[in-house]
């Protein structure tokens, strides 16, 4: 990594809790240019609720936001979509009784002179997407209630690659899809990296972006344990990280990470 | 997307891309007229029962079509009968007191302002129950719930009980009557107008798809599509100059204008009445809103995953107040269809319009578990539940028994859609 200019994304000591939970406490993570970063961490790390910060979804309560080194305050989505940060929730936040090009253009409609919803021109740049993303993608016309896991993906997905992000969030992408599209998916993330795109990727499986990402960072318990450079560390290193908190050499260690002495009595402990 | 099926009927039903539901609601409509029908020995279907149906409908019509938006959003309006109420006394003292006392009476531009005074009201009164349902957080079962009180409470309140009357002259047209009728050529070029429009929005369809390289639908299927709908149209036109005024007031008219009467009487059409139209038009406009604007776009979303649709950048919150504004506008339109035809307005008015409206917009196809609605249909659902009330009235059941059939069909129409979308879903 270029150390050099400045971060695409820095993310300064933020919190939030949810009544006494505090789902997120005190992280601090960045993000580069054509860099991946693997966010990872259990179920309920905080990880989803970290990046929802940035999409506009969620208020920190303390924090600070930067983008291209200059503080933003991100209110809500559309806010985040302005700076060019593009989310795939994990949830996909789809309307499932809308159809593909809708939901694509959900809030960012083409309109025409008339200002009225121009849905042709919106199903024509939908199967344009969805042509280069999912070739046999052919329902157009169906609600996406109606369809399978791997295709609600790829609508998901169109929908954060459309409006050409420059910050993009994949929050557990390949959950619902199989070995063949994980595998798209995985091509997908080397061409944007390679467009300039600055991309967290999260998963609480290290296998899914250990790969793909330059580096990781690891949550556990709504604290950050450490941020690693993907060549300096072991896949066994990560997997201590997230489950022990244990940060090794070479690894920044954050605010949630063990105390290194202490790791041989609290560790088994620890464990759930 | 099913070509290959070899049932005719379905391949029929996916080459004309037919809505089953709405087709099903005109089979039910067809049945319950054929039914009574036969009990009335025909009374129920000549062409004056029919009219007076038609004009009956136009009020409750009118008003389905917002609360398919309302509840399409998830939500609930309970409180419309006793807008309308509360508009129709503003709009009867705004036009029978108030304007007189400035302008003198019968000005013509009386019926306007009572109109959009009304209109103004209801709106405000619709923005103040989707602010505290959007912003405060009240749900809106409870918030519609106590407006169906305050409201009716607001009415008896502007006059202090006092029914008022007579209503503007210009005004009563929009209730109907001899007068408020459009007469027989108003009402074949009207006809001719929406066969027109049917024609251009298929040819316009036809065009667009081929400029994206769309599947087409086969033209045989155009043509099907094009002639049930002007045969519709021409059908009701038909209809309405079929029910000539009656022959007294038809005498007077031409005494009045002069006009020499024949041995036979005088025989003048009714043609469209014009609350009728009025509910068409409205109904046409609901629909561009619903599916032709971005406002429109957004209620579906936020009824199809209100998350969803935060994520996405949608305001939400506004969308929501915006739906209630909407509903109290045409509960303010409803209001003055219904006491023009009243001739009056009396702080009862619209007693029990709710059920009739949320069974109207149910019957109609939209789901109360949100995402799902369509105005066409709020509005032929409103003519099933208008026509089961007029029949029974011709039929001769008393009122408290009328009110539980229509009780009984509400939960009933809930329950066919709730069967409806386990079946398609699952
Ligand atoms: N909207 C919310 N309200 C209350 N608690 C929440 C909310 N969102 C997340 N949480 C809590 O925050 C914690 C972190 O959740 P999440 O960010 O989804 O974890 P992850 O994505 O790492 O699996 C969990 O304890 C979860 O229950
Ligand atoms: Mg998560």
């Amino acid at each position: 990594m270029t150390q050099s200019h400045s971060p695409l994304v820095d993310m300064r000591n933020m919190s939030i809790a949810f009544g006494g939970n505090k789902a997120v406490n005190d992280v601090s993570i960045d993000l580069y240019p054509g860099e991946v970063v693997g966010l990872l961490g259990h179920n309920g790390a905080g990880k989803s609720t970290l990046i929802k910060i940035l999409s506009g979804a969620y208020r920190m309560s303390r924090g600070e936001i930067r983008i291209d080194g200059q503080p933003v305050s991100i209110d809500n989505p559309r806010e985040a979509k302005a700076l060019g940060i593009e989310t795939i929730y994990q949830t996909l936040a789809l309307a499932d009784n809308l159809d593909a090009a809708s939901n694509l253009f959900l809030g960012r409609e083409i309109r025409t002179r008339w200002n009225t919803l121009d849905d042709a021109a919106m199903e024509s740049a939908c199967r344009q997407v969805m042509g280069r993303l999912n070739p046999n993608f052919k329902r157009f016309k169906d609600p996406v209630k109606s369809l399978s896991g791997g295709q609600r993906q790829s609508v998901a997905i169109a929908r954060a690659l459309y409006f050409n992000a420059r910050i993009l969030i994949m929050d557990e992408p390949t959950a619902a899809l199989g070995p063949e599209e994980t595998a798209q998916v995985a091509e997908l993330i080397k061409h944007l990296k390679s467009e300039g795109i600055g991309i967290f990727l999260i998963s609480h499986d290290i296998h899914d972006v250990f790969d793909l990402s330059d580096r990781v960072s690891v949550m556990k318990n709504g604290q950050l344990v450490g941020t690693a450079e993907v060549s300096q560390v072991t896949k066994d290193d990560v997997l201590g990280m997230i489950i022990l908190g244990k940060c090794p050499e070479g690894v920044v260690p954050g605010p949630g990470a063990s105390p290194t002495e202490n790791t041989l009595e609290e560790g088994p402990l620890a464990m759930p | 997307m099913v070509d290959s099926s070899t049932n005719p009927a379905k391949r029929l039903l996916a080459a004309t891309e037919a809505d089953v539901r709405i087709l099903g609601m005109v089979a039910v409509l067809a049945m319950i007229w054929l039914g009574f029908g036969l009990v009335t020995d025909g009374a129920f279907l000549t062409p004056r029962n029919l009219w007076n149906l038609s004009v009956q409908t136009s009020s409750v019509a009118v008003m389905a079509t917002g609360m398919v938006l309302v509840i399409v959003t998830r939500n609930i309006d309970l409180s419309v009968g006793s807008v309308l109420g509360v508009t129709g006394m503003i709009i009867g003292v705004t036009q029978a007191e108030l304007i007189p006392a400035w302008l003198g009476y019968d000005h013509p531009t009386t019926w306007l302002m009572a109109l959009l005074v009304g209109m103004v009201a209801g709106a405000i009164i619709g923005a103040i129950q989707g602010y505290v349902i959007a912003y405060m957080g009240v749900p809106a079962f409870i918030v519609t719930l106590g407006g169906l009180l305050t409201w009716r409470g607001a009415a008896w309140w502007v006059t202090s009980g006092r029914t008022v009357a007579p209503m503007d002259s210009t005004f009563q047209i929009m209730g109907g009557g001899p007068a408020g009728s459009v007469g027989e050529l108003a009402t074949w070029m009207i006809a001719a107008v929406i066969c027109l429009m049917i024609i251009a929005a298929i040819l316009r369809g036809r065009h667009l798809r081929r400029l994206h390289q769309f599947p087409l639908r086969p033209v045989w299927a155009e043509w099907l599509v094009g002639s049930v709908y002007c045969f519709g149209v021409i059908g009701a036109a038909t209809l309405a100059n079929a029910y000539p005024w009656p022959s007294r007031i038809a005498q007077r008219y031409a005494e009045a204008q002069g006009i020499p009467v024949p041995d036979g009487g005088l025989v003048i059409a009714h043609g469209f009445a014009v609350p009728v139209l009025i509910a068409i038009v409205v109904g046409m406009v609901m629909t561009f809103i619903a599916t032709r604007t971005r406002f429109g776009r957004y209620v579906f979303a936020i009824g199809g995953n209100p998350e969803a649709a935060e994520l996405a950048g949608v305001n939400t919150r506004r969308v929501i107040m915006l739906v209630f504004v909407v509903m109290g506008v045409l509960a303010a339109i409803a209001a003055s269809i219904s006491t023009a035809r009243l001739n009056a307005a009396t702080n009862a008015q619209g007693t029990l319009d709710e059920l009739y409206v949320i069974a109207a917009a149910v019957i109609g196809g939209t789901s109360l578990a949100g995402g799902v609605g369509k105005v066409a249909g709020a509005i032929l659902g409103a003519l099933v539940m208008q026509s089961l009330q007029s029949g029974m009235v011709l039929v001769g059941i008393d009122t408290p028994l009328q009110n539980m059939v229509v009780g009984v069909v509400l939960v009933l129409a809930v329950w066919v859609d709730t069967l409806y979308r386990k079946r398609s879903s699952g």
